[in-house]
């Protein structure tokens, strides 16, 4: 069926309008940080600033350890996604084919587990962590947030593995490849886009998180970069507007450059061609 | 069957999980001679005052060889639920800064140490027993008051002086009546004589009512805390409602706002004045446009003159330290009237001490420091400092009840009905 012409441009207009919204919070933090305090405070605010500045950057990296701070929140997010994904693709795949009650339990589990505050959780896992010796440490972070990803990664994986036909498997089966051989040769890489995806929700939960964090690491030279970024907040929500901008600004890249390397894995078709006709 | 090398590596993993839980239970496991490490978690946040503690704790470590502070920066925005799971877990910091309206849960729940004993007498008498209420909860006291910010109008000063209005200074202030007036002849095509930011509409209600003799809280002689609206009570909110409601002489829109948020309609010439707390002048003097000329003027005065009530920032001591002598001469070193007066500046707040208050830094007219400093004496512990059950008053009856009012969606009847009926069943609920 053919679009008409007017009928294309106005949804590429939609399309750029819904573009234009989903970027807005990004665009004026942009400017925002480039912004100088005269500028911040002005009545009439503009997208391109007038007087652009570093001086915010300047000021955030001096008053902060933020560098640091982004270093710790790589280690933590990158943890929590390599540990979570080794963890819940093996509990996904057996989920996913052994249906019964036990994984029916456990899928409900699963989303139970989702309603849990996290202040209900706090103060237990404070407790097991300080016993373990693990409070003010970053592994200790990394199992936290292992913890904390590993029900929705699991339930995510298990529509992957769904996803996956069993046909598949049993060809291979009949070709005469073992157990190990077909996960290796045919489930894994047709579940590549799926583990990416969950390594994706994993790094940027970790990432972005900040209670756990606030609670947890003492030490200033363990703080991760959210925690951080709460230092130029003052009393009643006053902030420092430009440097708490560009600190913002810096925790904001790593998410989407990863989110930018990982997304043809995740986008790309899941079991295109994969089934033999 | 196991084989017994399983066992015995069993036996032994259950073993070393075992002493690693009683290891890191045990009391002792955290300090092991050497010198005394404490660990001060700081909420400084502004550039200078981040500056001043770090300088200051510097200044101890070098002097201090046995006893090392380690610099922890805190956050305001999270600091209560951060400090209760740490007083949960035992890992509190030793020296702990937070602002006095916070501490009440956390003395009465026995997180926080008596400093009665332990603070220095110089220290006691450097501060006056109105600021020493503010941290004091049944029989003990839990943190030094440091820093307070009385609520100010900021005003445009060149409108003011176009307009002709007398200009109020903290020994002629402006009565409540008279800055209805001042507000009503500065307004007019889109301008407003004054802009009022009460995202947060009961603690700046409730302190600036103490200048009209509005208490609020009655404390019986048993002890009991009743909510009773009287007059005293209804100055305050009764002008500002009739500022947005009846002389439209302050916009409606800025009703839902924080300070900052009013802060580019202040210097685009849309509002005369903003009522704000003293410390805003560090973002005013940053932001405002050159040549913008800006004045500090006190706030109305009613017939308490010009009281107002405050919750200064405080520092306290874990009950958990191990090390509390220690700490109190710290918290005694950081607040010797110098350090003190370094501190107030960091962070463009009075210092509580009267020596302190003294420092010529703090009367110069540049900034507005000479009015508020004139202002210090006037400061009283805020009404609600030791009122149990008020966190769930404010949030649950009194805000939404004065946002009602101050929209003009009820009237000062339906306020007080809120807050006397509603108000006391909450209350009760906590003194039973």
């Amino acid at each position: 069926m053919r679009t008409r012409p007017a009928a294309r441009a106005g949804q590429y207009a939609a399309l750029l309008a819904y573009l234009l919204f989903l970027a807005f919070p990004l665009l004026w933090l942009l400017s925002t940080a480039f912004k100088s305090p005269r500028e911040l405070g002005s009545l009439h605010p503009t997208w391109i600033p007038r007087h652009p500045t570093l001086a915010n950057f300047r000021q955030a990296f001096d008053e902060q350890p933020l560098l640091h701070a982004a270093l710790n929140s790589l280690l933590a997010a990158l943890g929590a996604a390599v540990v979570a994904v080794l963890i819940a693709t093996p509990m996904a795949y057996v989920t996913a084919r052994r249906r019964g009650p036990l994984a029916r339990a456990a899928s409900g589990w699963v989303v139970v587990s989702q309603a849990f505050p996290f202040v209900l959780l706090v103060i237990p896992l404070f407790l097991v962590l300080k016993n373990l010796r693990l409070i003010d440490s970053l592994a200790g972070l990394v199992m936290v947030y292992v913890v904390w990803a590993l029900p929705f990664a699991l339930w995510m994986l298990t529509g992957y593995v769904r996803a996956v036909p069993v046909e598949l498997e049993e060809a291979a089966a009949v070709d005469g490849a073992g157990r190990l051989r077909t996960l290796v040769s045919v489930t894994a890489p047709l579940l590549a886009p799926g583990i990416a995806a969950t390594a994706l929700f994993a790094f940027v939960t970790a990432w972005n998180e900040f209670f756990f964090a606030l609670v947890l690491l003492k030490s200033p030279g363990n703080q991760t970069l959210p925690v951080v970024l709460t230092h130029f907040i003052g009393a009643e929500g006053v902030a420092d507007l430009g440097p708490l901008a560009a600190a913002a600004l810096l925790a904001t890249l790593p998410s989407l450059a990863v989110f930018a390397l990982v997304q043809r894995r995740i986008t790309g078709g899941l079991i295109t061609g994969a089934v033999k006709s | 069957m196991r084989s017994p090398s399983t066992r015995t590596r069993l036996t032994t993993a259950v073993a070393a999980v075992l002493l690693l839980l009683l290891a890191g239970c045990s009391p002792g496991a955290r300090d092991k001679g050497g010198p005394v490490t404490l660990r001060f978690q700081s909420l400084a946040w502004q550039q200078d005052s981040v500056a001043a503690n770090k300088e200051l704790v510097q200044e101890w470590n070098a002097s201090h060889p046995d006893v090392k502070v380690e610099y922890v920066q805190g956050s305001w925005d999270s600091v209560h639920d951060q400090l209760l799971t740490s007083f949960e877990g035992g890992e509190a910091p030793d020296v702990i800064h937070d602002a006095s309206d916070d501490l009440a849960d956390f003395a009465y729940g026995g997180y926080l140490a008596d400093l009665d004993d332990l603070l220095p007498a110089r220290l006691k008498s450097a501060i006056p027993q109105r600021s020493w209420d503010t941290a004091a909860f049944g029989k003990g006291v839990y943190g030094v008051p440091f820093l307070q910010e009385p609520r100010v109008l900021i005003a445009n000063a060149a409108w003011l002086r176009t307009a002709g209005v007398r200009i109020p200074t903290p020994a002629h202030p402006w009565s409540w009546a008279e800055f209805r007036q001042v507000t009503k002849s500065l307004s007019g095509d889109g301008k407003y004589g004054v802009a009022w930011p009460l995202k947060e509409p009961v603690s700046a209600t409730l302190n600036l009512s103490l200048s009209a003799g509005g208490r609020l809280f009655q404390r019986d002689a048993g002890g009991k805390v009743t909510v009773r609206f009287g007059a005293g009570e209804s100055v305050v909110p009764r002008t500002v409602h009739d500022q947005v409601a009846v002389d439209h002489s302050a916009p409606a829109s800025t009703l839902g706002s924080g300070g900052s948020d009013t802060l580019p309609g202040f210097f685009g010439g849309r509002y005369a004045m903003v009522p704000l707390g003293f410390s805003y002048r560090q973002q005013i003097a940053q932001q405002a446009p050159k040549g913008f000329d800006w004045k500090v003027l006190p706030a109305p005065a009613g017939a308490d003159g010009l009281t107002q009530g405050v919750s200064p920032q405080t520092l306290s001591i874990s009950a958990d330290c191990p090390h509390k002598r220690e700490a109190a001469e710290f918290i005694a070193f950081l607040l010797r009237p110098r350090n003190m007066v370094r501190l107030a500046l960091g962070d463009w707040m009075l210092p509580t001490g009267t020596e302190a208050l003294k420092d010529p830094a703090l009367h110069t007219a540049k900034d507005g420091w000479a009015t508020g400093t004139a202002l210090a004496a006037h400061l009283r512990p805020a009404p609600a400092q030791s009122v149990r059950g008020y966190p769930e008053w404010k949030d649950k009856v009194a805000t939404p009840a004065f946002q009602e009012y101050y929209s003009g969606a009820t009237g000062l009847a339906g306020l007080r009905r809120r807050l006397e009926r509603d108000g006391n069943l909450v209350l009760a609920r906590y003194q039973r």
